[in-house]
């Protein structure tokens, strides 16, 4: 009659739950209660009886039943912002898994490099974040046990975030209908404790980390020809021209020659490599490639993680002392484009 | 309350023409009603099989009674019929049809042709459905998310939808007559605060009909554009969002819920009012929740889209809201109750249903704030959780008052009385039936069910084995009226112009009304449900 409880977040919801169970329960029977007991006490005797019709003040009682209602609501909303605030963000410890749905299976990628399909092995104790996305349709990764629920979107990141608290097997479902196998789009997770997911780990096909993955890609396809991923001090000047430095990128706020600022997450990095002509950052020549077709989801989840790694001070350069994470246009393209060229020259410009 | 406006015995808009010519041509908005009785009908029972098809596959967890594209069109066609051919129009279109003029003491809504022309409409836009659901139907869910819906779908995507975009237009025609006519209509002596509440309701609905529907309209039609044509509205693969038709869809559907559950909480008042012979406590209370709620209405659609990774305080803003549509309910159910206090109650079928009614939206009211609490909601979005929600609003509370309606006025509407014992015991089946198939899955929900499964894990079972056996008991209680009311027009008691002692223009008219509604114009010249005066006569 109650699913099992294997989350930090687990306890919490359920105790919202039992509290306006209790609510509910209240108002039910006292509603209930009136309606029968006025049913059977004022039945009507004789076919021509009336209803008192005496003129009674219904203000205050109308006063007190519409504010009784509205400050439990109130409270009840307040304490399911802060549930859903705590569902909502990240620690920043959190160690980053990644997830892909697609019709009909969940596959998954750990931190370490293995890779697995509807089935998703996590230690217990550890904050575990999947950045999430779809190949084709709106799915949506549910763990009952957890009491996490989220989208995984075509087109964007998402992302989710457990702590387990107990070993176990665990329903994974999708939430969100996704044609003919929706209710097959099932697997299952099994939380293990820290030793035990090391030697399953161990046992596993061990293949590169995400990260290194990210990093032999990013080689493959030669993105260092214009994208900086160096420190400060070993800033290549010749290749500055193309395209901005990725260090230190990944969480900030970029300008962009439209105008508007992103803040350079998941999906703004997916975008910008599926999809780079659509959010050029200010001051840069919309010359990027799109690697759209080239690179598969997991390879875009690859590049994405070894693009967050790449913390520390951005790549300056010498002598210029532009920031471009401030998408302050650099001074060798200030010298030979203006703006408004840039965007006169985006293909989707008007 | 008004001057004698009984009928000449024998005339009446029955009788005004036998020929079929006299029917399908008719201007008269009570033969219209009736002409939408009949569709609507025909429509609830392909509903109502596509439902019982649905329970009964899941009488077990593996999906063994049919292929799961068979079982995925059975769903959707059920919520497409149901919601767009029933639930949306039921009320609306045969009650208020019938009754909104009668009870506003005019002779006919202000477009008649435009009445007519608008069942025409939900005919022609209820063939182009049922032709595309003949040729194989659909497999979206009624909800059409992109991109699976533009993209991916197997089935007749695009014809259903040219359906209900045309059967759009019958909705909006229907609430342009209904504000028309309670705006410049009304009897001398009328005024706003001397309407029934069935009239507040229903111009209540009118308003969201008239700024929703062409919301759908537009959302529909650009839905068929790209699929038909790969715009890229909504594929992100061709630079679309995925997530803007949720918020489009849902700027009209959730509004819709109200388009359902106004009219009938219109219908109950009547009920109630005419079975207690009292004034309802809180005359103004409930008129400005009809208001209340239809304007917040609008405001509350993002609470569908809570776990979409829409943000977090664009969630946070649609939960309150979602929250504070609680409030005006809650006031109308308590109006309700204290109406009972110290009433004459008679235990008629229509209070039978108006008090099942009351139940069943208190707890579908109350499961709905909880699915608006954001935190709790992120479990039971898109569970069974929220299957038993809306069927406890949307069914238990539109089908509640839809049935309480049909009883109430079927001796106006038809002259006769139907059969008390029958009728007594179809709504109680339809009361424990209800709640046999649909509280089992609140606690499914909360295991974790979601919605839409063709097969489930093996110890789901026995909940739905539950919720299959209500459903059973559902489908008789609601087969039961068919029987004994099409019986009750040759063999039931030839009702009185006021068989219920009830107080209302249309109980000033004879049973069933003249085609002019009222032989002399009524004036009036109380407030409404002045049951004391009713009394006074009679003394």
């Amino acid at each position: 009659m109650f699913p099992e409880a294997a989350s930090t977040f687990a306890g919490e919801v359920d105790t919202l739950y039992f509290v306006w169970i209790a609510v509910s329960l209240f108002f039910s029977v006292l509603i209930a209660a009136f309606i029968i007991f006025f049913f059977m006490k004022y039945r009507r005797r004789e076919w021509y009886q009336y209803g008192n019709q005496a003129e009674v003040k219904t203000l205050p009682l109308e006063i007190t039943w519409s504010v009784i209602p509205l400050i439990i609501t109130l409270a009840m909303f307040a304490w399911g912002a802060k549930v859903f605030f705590d569902l909502s963000r990240p620690p920043v410890d959190a160690d980053a898994y990644y997830a892909v749905g697609k019709q009909w299976m969940w596959k998954f990628q750990h931190p370490e490099g293995v890779r697995e399909i509807n089935d998703l092995h996590v230690p217990v104790g550890r904050p575990i974040q999947l950045t999430m996305t779809s190949e084709d349709v709106i799915h949506s990764f549910y763990v009952p046990a957890f009491r996490v629920k989220k989208d995984v979107l075509p087109g964007r990141y998402t992302t989710v975030w457990f702590e387990a608290t107990q070993p176990g097997r665990y329903h994974l479902f999708c939430a969100e209908y996704c044609g003919t196998e929706h209710s097959r789009m099932i697997g299952s997770v099994y939380a293990l404790s820290p030793e035990d997911y090391e030697s399953w780990l161990a046992t596993g096909v061990a293949g590169p980390t995400l990260q290194a993955s990210g990093e032999e890609l990013f080689e493959q396809f030669a993105c260092a020809t214009c994208h900086q991923v160096g420190d400060g001090a070993s800033v290549d000047a010749t290749r500055l021209a193309r395209g901005p430095a990725l260090r230190g990128l990944f969480g900030t706020e970029v300008a962009l020659a439209s105008g508007r600022t992103v803040t350079a997450d998941e999906s703004y990095i997916r975008q910008s490599i599926l999809n780079p002509q659509a959010d050029i950052v200010a001051g840069w020549q919309p010359i990027m490639p799109t690697f759209k077709g080239q690179v598969t989801a997991e390879q875009v989840n690859a590049l994405v993680d070894f693009i967050k790694s790449l913390d520390g001070e951005p790549a300056g350069v010498p002598g210029l002392g532009e920031d471009l994470r401030e998408g302050a246009v650099p001074a060798l393209q200030a010298a030979t484009d203006s703006v408004d060229e840039l965007e006169g020259n985006r293909p989707d410009a008007g | 309350m008004t001057t004698h406006a009984a009928a000449a015995p024998g005339s009446n808009y029955l009788t005004n023409g036998f020929s079929l010519k006299s029917w399908l041509l008719t201007k008269d908005h009570k033969r219209i009603a009736i002409l939408y009785m009949i569709s609507i009908t025909v429509f609830f029972v392909l509903g109502g099989l596509f439902a019982f098809v649905v329970r009964l596959e899941l009488l077990t967890p593996a999906g063994d009674l049919m292929e799961a594209d068979t079982y995925n069109r059975m769903f959707t066609m059920h919520g497409v019929v149901m919601i767009f051919f029933f639930l949306i129009p039921s009320i609306p279109a045969v009650l208020g049809n019938f009754l909104v003029p009668i009870m506003i003491g005019a002779k006919d809504l202000a477009f008649p042709k435009i009445n007519l022309a608008s069942w025409y409409l939900y005919n022609i836009a209820g063939v182009i459905t049922l032709a595309a659901i003949a040729m194989g139907g659909v497999d979206t869910g009624w909800t059409f998310y992109t991109p699976f819906s533009t993209t991916y779908a197997n089935g007749y995507v695009v014809l259903t939808v040219v359906g209900l975009f045309i059967n759009g237009f019958s909705s909006i025609f229907t609430g342009l007559n209904f504000i028309v006519s309670i705006h410049r209509m009304r009897a001398p002596g009328l005024t706003w605060f001397r309407l029934p509440l069935f009239i507040w309701g229903h111009y209540a609905t009118s308003l969201v009909i008239m700024l929703g529907t062409p919301v759908i309209a537009i959302t529909l039609a650009l839905l068929a554009a790209e699929r038909a044509l790969h715009l890229g509205i909504f594929d992100p693969a061709l630079g679309g969002d995925p997530i803007l038709f949720q918020h489009l869809f849902w700027f009209y559907s959730h509004p819709a819920v109200y388009i359902m559950i106004l009219p009938s909480m219109g219908v109950i008042s009547e009920i109630i009012s005419a079975f207690t012979r009292k004034k309802i406590f809180g005359y103004h209370f409930v008129a400005f929740a009809s208001i209340a709620i239809a304007i917040l209405g609008f405001l509350v659609w993002g609470h569908h889209l809570f776990v979409s990774g829409q943000s977090i305080y664009a969630g946070l803003v649609f939960s309150v809201l979602s929250m504070l549509v609680g409030v005006p309910s809650a006031v109308k159910v308590f109006n309700w109750m204290a109406t009972l206090y110290q009433g004459s109650i008679s235990r008629q079928t229509p209070m039978l249903y108006a008090l099942g009614f009351i139940g069943l939206f208190t707890i579908g009211g109350l499961t709905g704030v909880m699915l608006a609490t954001i935190g709790l909601d992120v479990h039971v979005h898109d569970t069974y959780f929220v299957v038993a929600h809306f069927h406890y609003i949307m069914v238990g509370g539109a089908i509640m008052g839809y049935l309480g309606g049909i009883h109430f006025w079927w001796p106006k509407m038809t002259g006769r009385l139907y059969p008390n014992f029958w009728s007594k015991l179809s709504a109680g089946l339809v009361f424990v039936g209800f709640n046999l198939t649909f509280f089992p899955q609140f606690i499914l929900g909360y295991l974790g069910m979601p919605r839409r499964y063709w097969s489930y894990p093996d110890e789901m079972q026995v909940l739905n084995v539950l919720s299959t056996a209500g459903a059973t008991i559902l489908g008789v209680g609601y087969a039961m009226p068919l029987f004994y009311l099409l019986w009750s027009l040759k063999g039931g008691r030839v009702a009185d112009d006021n068989p219920w002692g009830a107080y209302g223009l249309e109980w000033e008219t004879s049973s069933p009304p003249p085609t002019e509604n009222f032989l002399h114009d009524p004036v009036v010249t109380g407030g409404p449900y002045d049951y004391a005066e009713l009394e006074r006569k009679r003394g």
